[in-house]
Order: C-alpha cells, then structure tokens, then sequence
C-alpha cells in the first residue's frame, strides 16, 4: 500500500500536478464545501437569469430576435440542470440546494437584481453580462474539480453564442434611428458598472480567494479578470459607435491596458444585501412558480408511484 | 376567389394558430413548475414559432404584396387574425396549459401528416419538417394528461375542469369554408372529416388512460378564422406588437 500519509498533502499534490478532482475522491470538507456554495450560486444564477430575459419573449420586436431569445432562455435552463446535477455528485440533493434558493438562504448573482427595460436591455445582458459571465466561465473549464470543469466546457459553447448574439442587437440598434440608438446607449449606461460588479469584490476585500487559488477552483483573481474583460469590451462598444459611461477610462501606454474609475461598492453590497431593484421580485417569482407547480410535481410522482406498483405486482 | 386568394388564406389560418399559440406558450418560459418542463415547454413554443416563421414567409410570398413574415405578425390588427379562439385563450394553470395543447396537438398532428401528400410543394415541404415535432408534441401533451388525469386527485379535478372549459372550443378546428373546399378540390388541402376522425380517436385513447371523461359537445365557439376573437386577443396583440408599432420602419 502506497496510500500518501496526509490525505490533505496527498489531494493537493494531485492538484498541483493538475489531476482533476472526481466525485469519490477524498476532498477537504472545506473543498466539498465551497464547491457546492459556487455550483449552486451558479446554478441559481443561470435559472433566475431567465426571468429578466424571459420578461422580453412576449414582446420581442421581430420574429427571428424572439426565436433566438426563447433560445437562450432554453440555454440557460439547460445550464441550471447540468450544475444541479454537478452540486449533486458533492452528496447534496437538487431539492435542498433549491429550496436553499427560495428560502433566500442561498445567493445568485446580482447583476440578475437589475431590470430589464427596454428592448436595448436584452442586447447588454447577452453583451456585458454574459461576455463578463464567459471570463469567469472560460476560466472555469479548467477548474480542478471534474465534473464542474465539462459542465463548463459544454456550457461556454453556448455562451459565447449568447454574447455574439447580445453584441449583435446593440450593433444593429447603433446603426438604426435615433431613437434606437439612445436606447441602446441608454442599455448600455445603465449595465456597465453592475456588469464590472460581475467579477465580485477587489482582490484585496476578497477573502476566500487565495484559499480558492490554492486549490485550483478559481484560476486567475477577480481584478485580473475585470481588467481583461473592460480591454476587450471597450474596443468592441468603439466599433458599433457607443460610449462607456466612464469619464476616467483611458489607454495607459505603460501598461497596455485600460485605466478606470472606481466601482460603487455601497451599491454593489447593498444589492447583495437584498436590496436590489428586483431582488424580491425574483424571489417572489421563484418561489410562485415553485409553489404553483407543487401539484404538478406531485401528480408526476403519484403516476410513477402507481405504474411502479402495477409492474411489480 | 382565386387560387391565390384562397392558398393565401388557408396557409395564413395555418401560420396564425401556431404564430399565437406560441405567444401563450411563451409567457411561461422561466415560469414552469419544474426545470425540465421548463425547456420541455419553451422547445415547443421554438417550434411552433419556426414552423410559424415558414407559414407567415409562403402566406407573404403566396399573396404577392411584399409582405414578410414580421409584417404579417406585427403590422395586422385582431380582426385581420384568423387563428382558432382555442389558440389565444390565456394560460391558466397548468393542466389548462397542457389540455389546450393537447387538443391542439391531436388536430395538428394528422393536418400535418394530411399535407405531406399535399400537390403545393412548399407546404409539403413545410409539413415534412413539421410532422416529426408535432409528433414529439403529442406524446408530450398525451402523457402530461394521463399523468394529471390518474396522477392525485387534485391533479384529476384540475385536468377534467381545463378540459370542460376549454372543449367549446374545439369546433372551431374542423370548420370549414369556401377556401377550404376550392382547396379540397385541387388537392392543396385534406378534407377535413379525416382530420377530425384521427383527432376523435386520438382524445378518446387519450382520456380513457387518463380516466378523464370527454366532454359533450354542447355550444361551440366559432368566429376565429373570419377574426372576430375573444377580449383576450387584442390585449395579446398589444403585448406582441408594441415595440414594433412604436418605432415604424426601424429594424431589429
């Protein structure tokens, strides 16, 4: 028997070789622990960023832009379902770590507390929010817990369809009347700064992220990913014509990189707090759909129960 | 009525039913009562708005003024509208939902099947593509009914109330016209009577699993395919068609 005398020296060491982590591997409790806290997270985000996008579906304003939104939407309930089931090869049932979302006990991200208002709102989710959501993602693939890295695999082909298509809307909207123009700015004001609030706090306020660094969860810190993420989508609103709400952006020919201002942060951890635009409208909603399809559910499982009954009888 | 005339208004009855009924469908995306149905339902309303998309682009090419498929949706009022008053009827909960689309589905699925012998070769096109989902979407409205219908009582008493409710409007599926009939004759359109036998026999198989009791068939409400709606229907419209009406001429 060569069985490594610490379990914990043993599991880092196959970390640090890059060997990724599967479900019956021993893991630290704390591993177990912040795995299943961001898979979750994540997979509440993915179902309850479906309601400010799905708020567009009935009124989409061409038949092809609501084909392709009633896509995404089905995207990301697909995205939901892959990490339920990646939270459940950690030992914790979808029902639990749902009923964690609706009792509020669980978090998702913010950036899904803002509402959406206007057509031009659609195009920033899929541009901003999810091109700041695939930095995170892209990163993730290579996340040192198995399972966790193919569902993220699987789900940045999507989402970068997602962003394309979201850039898509502003740049048709950017080129159409003015009215649709300071629409798509309008959008793309109000999105930005909540969209830079994505990659969480400064690396500085961020506590559990060196523990996370060490263990291969996350790759690269938050503020690396925000600044790599502002460099590339601010060449991309020059292109379509539109300007970042951002008076102190600048290109700084040391670094080669972009300068910024500063993030609101009372903003940031007020919405956390719950006290959002739409945090309770979410929630509620949630929570409606889960208590309105109980009988639903039920009815599924009584049919089951009984078919199941009359095979073994 | 011309040939064209009448092509234009068969192909149009077609692409309004599914164009509206996937707007109802719609409105339930991220609302479902469970995930999987949540995509389960949102992958029918694609559907239905694809094969709306098709319809709407012949109807638009069949009647030769340049409208598109977005024109047609978005630019007619209710009382240019020729869906079935079944298709708009709102949501409701669950079981109104799924016994709306099941209904639909037993009527849908053979008129597809019909119009694959179709002598217009786009809309046997267009079925061809069809048939295989509108079989998908009756095996999936089916079984959600038996599931309701023998699944708790609770689920019973809401499927056979949806069910009384909504069966005035199954008339209106296999009425017929003037349109229909020069169509018949050149071979365009099945007879309608086939449809309806395929239908009859498909609810009856249906409910007898789910031990629901089919309705009688008492008044039925007519008026759809000549578009005179119910109230419901203009505000559906409104919710549709109001970002495209506010800015006239824009492009999206």
């Amino acid at each position: 028997m060569t069985e490594p005398i610490n379990l914990e020296e043993g599991f880092q060491a196959k970390i640090d070789a890059e060997l990724k982590i599967e479900p019956k591997d021993w893991m630290p409790d704390a591993y177990r622990k912040t795995l299943v806290r961001q898979i979750s997270q994540h997979a509440h985000s993915e179902v309850v960023g479906m309601l400010p996008e799905g708020n567009w579906i009935t009124r989409a304003p061409s038949l092809r832009r609501k084909a392709i939104l009633l896509a995404k939407v089905q995207d990301e309930a697909g995205h939901g379902l892959y990490l339920y089931s990646a939270v459940e090869t950690l030992g914790t049932s979808r029902e639990k770590t749902i009923d964690d979302l609706l009792s509020g006990k669980a978090k998702y991200s913010s950036i899904f507390n803002y509402p959406t208002l206007t057509w031009a709102d659609i195009g920033a989710i899929g541009w901003l929010v999810d091109g700041a959501a695939i930095m995170n993602q892209v990163m993730l693939c290579r996340t040192s817990y198995g399972p966790y890295a193919r569902a993220m695999v699987r789900i940045c082909k999507e989402e970068s369809f997602h962003q394309r298509q979201g850039y898509e809307i502003m740049s048709v909207l950017s080129k159409g009347t003015e009215e649709q123009q300071a629409m798509a700015q309008d959008a793309l004001d109000r999105w930005w700064w909540p969209s830079l609030m994505m990659f969480g706090p400064t690396d500085a306020n961020s506590p559990h992220s060196a523990q996370s660094m060490k263990w291969k969860i996350k790759r690269q810190s938050n503020d690396e990913l925000r600044q790599t993420f502002i460099d590339r989508t601010v060449q991309q609103a020059e292109v379509i014509g539109l300007t970042i709400p951002d008076p102190e952006l600048k290109w700084n020919e040391g670094t080669k990189q972009y300068d910024w201002g500063t993030i609101d942060w009372t903003e940031f951890y007020d919405v956390v707090a719950g006290n959002g635009p739409c945090n309770k409208e979410r929630s509620a909603a949630r929570n409606k759909a889960h208590d309105e399809g109980e009988w639903v559910r039920n009815a599924a499982m009584a049919y089951a129960a009984k078919k199941a009954k009359q095979k073994a009888a | 009525m011309s040939m064209s005339n009448a092509l234009f208004t068969y192909t149009l009855r077609r692409a309004d039913d599914l164009l509206i009924l996937s707007q109802r469908l719609g409105e339930w995306c991220g609302h479902g009562p469970v995930l999987e149905e949540d995509i389960a339902l949102t992958n029918r309303t694609l559907d239905h708005l694809g094969e709306a998309r098709n319809l709407l682009t012949y109807a638009g090419q069949v009647e030769g003024k340049g409208r598109s498929e977005d024109d047609l949706a978005y630019l007619r009022m209710e009382r240019e509208f020729t869906n079935v008053k079944l298709v708009e009827t709102p949501n409701g909960n669950y079981a109104h939902t799924l016994v709306r689309s099941f209904l639909f589905d037993a009527y849908h699925l053979p008129l597809m099947q019909a119009l694959l012998e179709s002598k217009d070769e786009q809309l046997a096109a267009i079925a061809g593509k069809a048939v295989k989902e509108a079989t998908y979407h009756l095996r999936h409205s089916s079984e959600w009914l038996i599931r309701f219908g023998d699944g708790t009582e609770e689920s019973h008493q809401r499927a056979q109330a949806a069910l009384d409710a909504i069966w005035t409007y199954t008339g209106e599926l296999f009425e017929t016209d003037a349109v229909d009939a020069e169509l018949v004759k050149a071979g365009i359109a099945p007879d309608i009577a086939s449809i309806q036998e395929a239908w009859s026999k498909t609810v009856d198989a249906v409910l007898a699993e789910a031990t629901l009791k089919r309705p009688e068939d008492g008044f039925m409400a007519t008026g759809g395919r000549n578009g005179l709606h119910t109230e419901q229907m203009g505000f559906l419209l409104a919710e549709m068609q109001h970002v495209t009406r506010a800015y006239p001429g824009a492009t999206w």
